[in-house]
């Protein structure tokens, strides 16, 4: 069977273990994630299943080829949209395509026509001779997809494809993935920081973090982890919310984690029955006065907090957040 | 099969390459000010020849008798017509110094007490020069200039005081033997023609050396050189089909350097064109395979610049290009004779200047080629380490 075989795929540079035996695989077809906060070593996995790093240690095989010795072989079966935009802003859009396509030897002709299908399919045909360093980020990336597809891939790589996009580019962006997914039956493997992202786009999500997979499978499957256990998710707002208000609230039994989301603002993961109440009593005893309270679904970003521990922001942001975390429900083993 | 795809692999980076090149308006300046500014460079900074003009000398004549004014007149008279000097008066050796000193002359010429006398007596009359020695350029060519215009003038005064012997010829009496300068080929001979080739084939390869690691390290880092290396393609391909683009950059560059060199300083081609960008040609690949380890080991673009420069600039001056290697010590000669660069100027200079054909340089040819087939077949490999780090 083909589609994507990793085996204990390990990655050090120096001293530093960016990825740590990993192992997963994807099936033809599949829209499979990779979700983890910056740094966790999705690039780096994407790099190596793309040939463009060599493992330190394990194997991984890409349509059924060896990354390392039929790197050959891997190249022509396989698309990237990597972290940095492949493009040169100098060259119009067409000068782009035209090089790339020229690079896998497809005849002049048949370039010209699928250059023509690509562009109608992104809507920017009217933009063919422009330099693409004068488009928006959001036409860039849309460029910078359909030149991964020129060369019909089997398998797309996509390294943070919505990254620093608008809103708008991005629905746009996530559309594209989902058609080229169902109507050309690209397997594809995108990487994400955006749980939101993972939860729409992917049928099955790894969790990945510090270079291990914490978790894999299905977004339903990856949430039931948390409603199963008939959790609570409480949003309050506090406005004169204190230090030892969140350390009261973080010592309760029934709390899993406390998280701070601004000066009033703060989300607490608890577990049983009557958490609602002991929470509402401790922050009363406190003398807090709650001016509204939420009750949330559990998203992604729940499961990844309740697996790792901490949050999925916490290596990304630069602003110190206050983050406190007991009581870890016992971690999903990969298979 | 193969080959022709890496042959259109090669051309389609080039052209790529080319594009981006032409459409930056700033790097096409620094493209076109870099040759101007070398020539400019070597041309008004470095002496183009021996004889300078208005070196400014202080003139201290300390005798009183009729030889030392007869000297000066001669002195004066040739003056006129070389316009070496401006002449100053000064009184004594001290003041020459002192005027030196402060910057007000560039030399001095210091007619001894009794010149005159000594001449009579049949002694010899003695004349010193002083020099400035914090400027050795200018001192160099004082003492030439003067030595040549004493040596004159004592043919001169020899030839009065054999005149009462009747010979038919005083000269041939009192220098015995003529001789005259020729080169190889017909016409003069100066500094910049012998200059021009090294400096072409410097400017063509420093354009590469330099280009060739930026050009390398700048995609690496923007990300671009992902999208030709996730692609099926040979790694040479990459390699040279950049190396074509810079090339062509850098045969523009060596193109203006030349048409400079003849429009500004007279500089004449001997020579087959053909044949000097064949070995142009040769001497950026002889290069090619140091500049891609260099860019392999870099970290980033500023590394490679830095180090390419670094080797660069002693590579300029070991390889002949301001100084004949013939001038330097021995060791500095071997290591001289292991750049390649050496190779393509006197390559370069044997065609330009003395309009010799390809059997007369097949050494400096097989030594260039053996270089670059060398060079290439090791950076291959450490290449295709490096970019799958
Ligand atoms: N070329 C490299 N050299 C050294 N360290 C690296 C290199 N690439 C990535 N890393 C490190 O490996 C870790 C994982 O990085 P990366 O795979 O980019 O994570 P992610 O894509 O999940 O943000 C990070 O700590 C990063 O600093
Ligand atoms: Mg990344």
């Amino acid at each position: 069977m083909h589609g994507i075989e990793v085996n204990n795929l390990t990655k050090r540079f120096g001293t530093l273990v960016a990825v740590d035996h990993v192992s997963f695989s994807v099936e033809e077809g599949e829209i499979f994630g990779l979700l983890g906060p910056n740094g966790a070593g999705k690039t780096t996995i994407i790099r190596m299943l793309s040939t463009l790093t060599r493992p330190t240690e394990g194997t991984a095989s890409v349509g059924g080829y060896d990354v390392v010795k039929e790197d050959g072989k891997v190249r022509e079966l396989i698309g990237l949209v990597s972290e940095k935009m492949i493009l040169y802003d100098r060259l119009t859009a067409k000068e782009n395509l035209w090089f790339f396509g020229r690079l896998y030897n497809i005849p002049g002709e048949l370039l010209n026509k699928k250059i023509d299908e690509l562009l109608k399919l992104v809507k920017l045909t009217k933009w063919k001779n422009s330099q693409v360093g004068t488009f928006s980020t959001g036409m860039r990336q849309r460029i910078n997809v359909i030149r991964a597809m020129l060369n019909m891939p089997e398998i797309l790589f996509l390294d943070e494809p919505t990254l620093g996009l608008d809103p708008q580019s991005s629905v746009e962006i996530r559309e594209f993935i989902r058609k080229i997914n169902r109507e050309n039956k690209v397997t594809i493997i995108l990487t994400t920081h955006m749980m939101a992202e993972a939860d729409m786009l992917c049928d099955r999500i790894g969790i990945i973090d510090y270079g291990k997979i914490a978790a894999l499978d299905t977004p339903i499957n990856l949430k039931k982890l948390i409603s199963g256990a008939d959790s609570t998710i409480l949003e309050l707002e506090i406005p004169n919310l204190t230090t030892d208000m969140i350390h009261s609230i973080q010592s309760l039994k029934c709390v899993s984690s406390v998280s701070q989301n601004n000066s009033t603002r703060i989300k607490v993961n608890a577990n049983g029955d009557d958490a609602f109440d002991t929470i509402i009593d401790a922050i009363r005893a406190n003398k807090g006065k709650i001016i509204s309270v939420k009750t949330l679904e559990p998203t992604l970003e729940d499961v990844f907090l309740q697996i790792t521990g901490h949050e999925v922001r916490d290596k990304a942001d630069q602003k110190i957040k206050m983050k406190m975390h007991r009581h870890h429900m016992p971690k999903t083993r990969v298979r | 099969m193969g080959v022709k795809n890496v042959i259109s692999h090669i051309l389609i980076i080039a052209w790529k390459d080319l594009i981006e090149l032409f459409r930056n308006k700033m790097a096409l300046a620094m493209l076109m000010l870099m040759p101007i500014f070398m020539m400019a460079m070597a041309g008004f900074i470095f002496p183009s020849s021996t004889s300078m003009s208005n070196i400014s000398v202080a003139l201290v004549n300390e005798d009183k008798g009729s030889a030392s004014s007869m000297f000066i007149d001669v002195l004066e008279r040739i003056n006129n017509s070389t316009e070496m000097m401006v002449l100053t008066n000064a009184s004594s050796f001290d003041e020459v110094r002192n005027m030196i000193q402060r910057g007000d002359v560039e030399g001095g010429i210091v007619i001894t007490r009794n010149f005159s006398l000594n001449l009579m007596t049949g002694e010899q009359g003695s004349i010193i020069i002083v020099t400035d020695q914090s400027n050795p350029q200018i001192s160099i060519a004082l003492q030439t200039g003067l030595k040549a215009v004493f040596d004159q003038m004592g043919t001169v005064l020899a030839q009065k005081n054999v005149e009462p012997l009747n010979a038919t010829n005083s000269l041939a009496v009192v220098k015995p033997y003529h001789v005259e300068t020729q080169g190889a080929i017909p016409g003069t001979f100066n500094y910049f023609d012998f200059m021009a080739p090294g400096l072409m084939a410097m400017t063509v390869m420093m354009s590469v050396m330099t280009g060739l690691p930026a050009a390398i390290s700048h995609e690496r880092e923007v990300g671009t050189l992902d999208g030709m290396m996730v692609a099926p393609i040979r790694r040479l391909g990459i390699i040279l089909g950049k190396t074509l683009a810079q090339t062509v950059r850098g045969l523009l560059q060596g193109i203006l350097t030349l048409i400079l060199a003849i429009a500004l300083f007279g500089v004449v081609i001997h020579g087959s064109i053909l044949l000097i960008f064949a070995l142009l040609f040769l001497g950026v690949f002889s290069f090619v395979g140091l500049g891609v380890v260099i860019t392999s080991f870099a970290k980033d673009q500023e590394t490679a610049m830095m180090v390419m420069m670094t080797l660069m600039f002693p590579m300029m001056f070991l390889s002949g290009v301001f100084f004949p290697i013939q001038q330097m010590p021995w060791y500095m000669q071997s290591i001289s004779k292991a750049l390649p660069l050496t190779y393509a100027i006197t390559a370069l200079r044997k065609v330009m200047v003395l309009g010799a054909d390809l059997s007369a340089i097949s050494l400096e040819v097989a030594v260039l080629i053996g270089f670059g087939t060398v060079m290439t077949l090791i950076a291959l490999p450490v290449f295709r380490r490096a970019m799958t780090k």
